[in-house]
């Protein structure tokens, strides 16, 4: 590809696959637009990328300590790349305690781009390093390769006549090494030098400065000897033709819902509270508004829940986002919207938990509460989403079944697929399926009384907006005649009712996909069962197992109530079956439940996500032992 | 000819009778609500409106049944949220003509939240709080408007938390019209819930509401006939604040403090009163403050009904509205537009 700058480099230039390669500093070195920026470029470039942001819940740490480091994460290639790697090829560390937060995740003869600046006493010190020792000076990191470089002084040399302060040219270290990493891997510069002169305009100092500091290290790749040994690296690209854009999990929900409201032809109503990790689907949808988007933000969990009920009262398509806590808050009212049997989709971004937890970690710890969690028989259907652009599809298909069932729905995703991102292929939206509101026309003058809890044959009900004539009815919370909707104490009418609930969620297997494998033989030893994003981890896992030709197959649930109904007889092809989670084993019970049968339950839980080599150590494990 | 009445004049005639559902009232005999949903009944008409351009949302509470009892849309929902789910609607439907049927415990104590933000927020609803000072559906417990000293099964020895003052209150969040009514005051009832109803933004209605069985004659000192002339004051728009049996009393601010001086000696007339203006925020809580308990307090200021305070402030789902519209200026976004972003790129 073009480079605007050209590079006299002598290097050799190393083929690769695929490279992870992680950008740690301190919160305030700017590691999360260094990171953005070369996934762009490596997007714009055409691999394959998957990303992943690693940073504490404090806005501003204390510096320099390895509470305050903030990391971002990504792997890319020139074949399908479904993880950020479960260990890094490259670590940029901009300080020591970047180094010692990382240094585990590295692989052995992995390279360290180090700052020097950032470990000098003070910094040794605040990471906890022992008085003396510096792991750059003091052979402890002989099994990987160092590169030294003085980027603070590199930036100010380069940056002297730019006329910005000292302070102004510090913070533009971050994109020193950028360039440092364009050279590295033969990238452009261009994506960045674009976003810098979109951003701050063409002519701003500011602009010109972090420009100047690119190529800066650019160039000091092409006149330092410190690269010598390594030389250079390029990966073919890996995407066909094709217009492609790069979303986070948060901005696919946004799009799913928004794309699904004009499907169905309705308008999208979201009330919500800001919460780590979910506020980001608030803020993508309140830039919404060209497409007709209303955003609610309430005073709290349980009113951003209860705008969205009254919404979807008036026919709106409805939504509310949350993480765990959020969604403690908002139990009741979505007990109400079981009763009232209206479509609502809830948006669930998991969090480490119990309580404030890990707000900014993933889990998969909702699973129960999303099944269980409301008092009385609720039952809700639970969809979940795989992967960042996955999110977009199972949002869509949340909002499908809300409308097409008259029902709650819980999207499941999680802080890991919120806020990691992948290229999206642009989808033209013509495959997308139809959503079909069931919305009683205006009532005639001899037509029979309008009955609001009259069921088809689904169990579901019409969906009576206020404005249609004829159609005036009042419902509430208080259990409910059958048909009339009016409220009822009955003993018999009420087990009736219950079990209309029950039924009218099973029913939603008929019209929900059978569960396929997705990678693997149909009959073997093993099956992987899947939900939620370890996804990405399980596909690359049983691949390299299928790779050593081990009898391994690995199915991924999108729907977990109802589950699809081919599943035990699915599961019932294998000797076992192993449910990874990043939960204390909540998968595992709702199938044991079900199917009365006892699958190999392997859960982590350190608010990360799985990495490939965990799962295929464990599938070798148990293959092993068959 | 006020813009409901012109809407009036294009529609079917509409009377009380054509709001009442085919469900049979369940509150206990002699309730204040029985009287306060007749005079919604009343009112509805003059909306100008058809019945199912009209929703009725409540909370939890005995007042709260009151949508069952409307032919027109309604939801009876969970406690304290009437005013989110009435948010929600409106917002997504600001033709729509939406009222809230709310008590003292709903929207003040499970729903306190709600309450300052929805007056903040100033969308464009008709709220009616039924104040009984007492929670009646759960057998009379003490509310967050109880009067202090109040026995009752949960403050055996008294109630000894200080009660909220609505107006204050309602002025306190940045509401844009109170008013005050009493059940019993049936016409007056109307004539406020009429004002409420021609309000753009979010009114809220106060209404003092007897219940006989938990908090029998709690505004006994205002309502009753032998005291009602001395301890209460209607306010009206441009009027000075006279009252008493004779009109022998009124209210002149002295400073900024308000006194009760006596008209019958002849050497105060009415023009040295307070002139009622109820677009005046600061003599409106001045007017909230007179919250004194006739019983208890000397020298006290009697009790204001009517509406206090008038703004005019653009509401929440207009002004959404009007952003959506300036974001569609140059044409509505399509789905093809959605998906591809405006950070889409080629790869060749």
């Amino acid at each position: 590809m073009s480079e605007p700058i050209s590079s006299t480099s002598k290097h050799t230039v190393t083929p690769k696959t695929s490279v992870s390669v992680l950008f740690a500093g301190d919160s305030g070195d700017g590691m999360q637009l260094t990171g953005t920026q070369f996934a762009n470029t490596v997007a714009v470039y055409g691999a394959d990328l998957n990303t992943f942001p690693n940073f504490p819940s404090e806005i501003r740490a204390p510096a320099g300590t390895i509470s305050g480091v903030s990391g971002f994460q990504l792997q890319f290639g020139s074949k399908p790349v479904y993880t950020p790697g479960a260990k890094f090829d490259v670590m940029v560390a901009m300080n020591a305690a970047a180094l010692k937060a990382n240094l585990k995740d590295l692989h052995r003869g992995g390279i360290i781009i180090a700052c020097v600046e950032g470990f000098d006493e003070k910094n040794l010190k605040l990471s906890g390093y022992p008085e003396g020792a510096n792991p750059l000076e003091d052979g402890t990191l002989s099994n990987y390769i160092v590169l030294k470089i003085p980027v603070l002084q590199l930036t100010r040399e380069a940056l002297r006549e730019s006329g910005l302060s000292t302070k102004e040219i510090d913070r533009c270290k971050n994109m020193f090494v950028l360039g440092v990493l364009y050279w590295l891997y033969s990238l452009s510069i261009e994506v960045t030098t674009e976003m810098l002169h979109s951003k701050f305009g063409k002519d701003s100092t500011i602009a010109e400065a972090n420009i100047k500091a690119i190529k800066a290290g650019y160039f000091f790749g092409d006149e330092t000897e410190i690269f010598a040994n390594i030389g250079r690296f390029d990966i073919a690209p890996a995407k066909q033709h094709g217009t492609y854009r790069r979303v986070t999990g948060n901005e696919a929900c946004a799009i799913g819902l928004t794309a699904a409201a004009m499907k169905a032809g309705l308008k999208l109503f979201l009330g919500s509270y800001p919460i780590t990790p979910a506020t980001e689907i608030l803020q993508t949808l309140a830039k919404f508004k060209k497409f007709g988007v209303k955003t609610f933000q309430a005073e709290d969990e349980i009113a951003g829940v209860l705008t969205s009920i009254g919404a979807a009262y008036g026919g709106a398509l409805a939504a509310t986002n949350t993480s765990g806590p959020g969604l403690a808050l908002k139990t009741e009212a979505l007990g109400l919207a079981v009763i009232l049997e209206l479509p609502l989709v809830v948006i669930n971004v998991q969090r480490g938990g119990p309580s404030t937890g890990l707000p900014t970690k993933p889990e998969q710890s909702d699973l129960m509460m999303a099944m269980y969690g409301r008092h009385g028989d609720a039952p809700m259907p639970i969809v979940s989403a795989s992967s960042p652009v996955d999110c977009f599809y199972a949002t869509y298909e949340a909002a499908r079944i809300a409308v097409e069932h008259m029902t709650p729905v819980m999207c499941l995703t999680d802080g890991y697929l919120a806020l990691s991102s992948e290229p999206w292929k642009v989808d033209t939206g013509e495959h997308l399926p139809e959503i079909k509101p069931g919305i009683m026309p205006e009532r005639q003058a001899d037509d029979p009384p309008f009955l609001p809890y009259k069921r088809d044959e689904r169990h579901v009900r019409p969906w009576a907006i206020p404005g249609t004539k004829g159609l005036e009815h009042r419902i509430g919370g208080l259990e409910k005649q059958h048909e009339t909707g009016n409220v009822s104490h009955d003993p018999d009418n009420h087990e009736l009712m219950t079990r209309f609930r029950a039924e009218k969620i099973e029913k939603i297997a008929d019209s929900i996909p059978l569960q396929k494998i997705d990678n693997g033989p149909e009959k073997g030893d093993l099956l992987v069962l899947g939900w939620g994003s370890s996804y990405g981890a399980i596909k690359t896992a049983v691949e390299q197992a299928l790779g050593q030709g081990l009898s391994v197959a690995h199915a991924h649930l999108r729907y977990l109530n109802p589950f699809p109904k081919n599943l035990g007889e699915l599961m019932a092809s294998y000797k076992k079956v192993l449910i990874p989670e990043n939960n204390n084993g909540q998968l595992v019970h709702l199938i044991r439940d079900k199917y009365l049968f006892a699958p190999v339950s392997f859960t982590k839980v350190k608010g990360l996500p799985f990495n490939e080599m965990e799962i295929l150590e464990k599938i070798t494990d148990i293959i092993k032992e068959l | 000819m006020t813009d409901i009445d012109i809407a009036q004049a294009s529609r079917p005639v509409l009377t009380a009778k054509d709001f009442a559902s085919d469900q049979e009232p369940k509150w206990c005999p002699g309730c204040g609500d029985h009287a306060v949903l007749q005079q919604l009944k009343n009112v509805m008409p003059d909306l100008g409106m058809p019945p199912e351009e009209i929703v009725f949302i409540s909370g939890i509470g005995c007042s709260s049944r009151l949508p069952y009892y409307m032919a027109t849309y309604g939801v009876h929902g969970i406690h304290g949220r009437a005013l989110p789910m009435a948010s929600g609607l409106k917002t997504s439907r600001p033709e729509l003509s939406v009222w809230v049927a709310t008590g003292d415990g709903d929207a003040l104590s499970i729903g306190g939240n709600h309450f300052i933000h929805t007056l903040r927020r100033n969308l464009d609803l008709n709220v009616v709080l039924f104040n009984n000072e007492i929670y009646g559906l759960t057998k009379g417990q003490y509310s967050p408007t109880t009067k202090i000293g109040l026995k009752t099964v949960t403050s055996p020895n008294g109630v000894i938390d200080h009660p909220f003052n609505t107006a204050a209150l309602t002025l306190g969040s940045g509401g844009t019209f109170f008013a005050r009514a009493m059940d019993r005051d049936g016409k007056y009832l109307r004539s406020v819930l009429h004002r409420a109803a021609q309000h753009k933004g979010t009114s809220l209605v106060e209404i003092y509401q007897n219940c006989p069985i938990f908090n029998n004659s709690a505004f006994e000192a205002f309502a009753g006939q032998e005291n009602k002339d001395e301890r209460t004051i209607y306010v009206e728009q441009d009027m000075p604040l006279v009252f008493g049996k004779f009109r022998q009393k009124g209210i002149r601010l002295d400073g900024s403090t308000p006194v009760v001086v006596d008209l019958s000696k002849g050497d105060i007339s009415e023009n040295d009163l307070w002139i009622h203006n109820e677009r005046d925020i600061f003599k409106a809580n001045l007017l909230a403050r007179f919250f004194d308990d006739p019983l208890t307090v000397e020298n006290f200021l009697p009790r204001p009904f009517g509406v206090f305070y008038v703004e005019d402030r653009m509401p929440y789902e207009d002004a959404l509205t009007a952003q959506i519209e300036i974001a569609q200026k140059k044409g509505v976004g399509t789905l093809e537009e959605l998906l591809k972003g405006d950070s889409a790129y080629n790869i060749k």
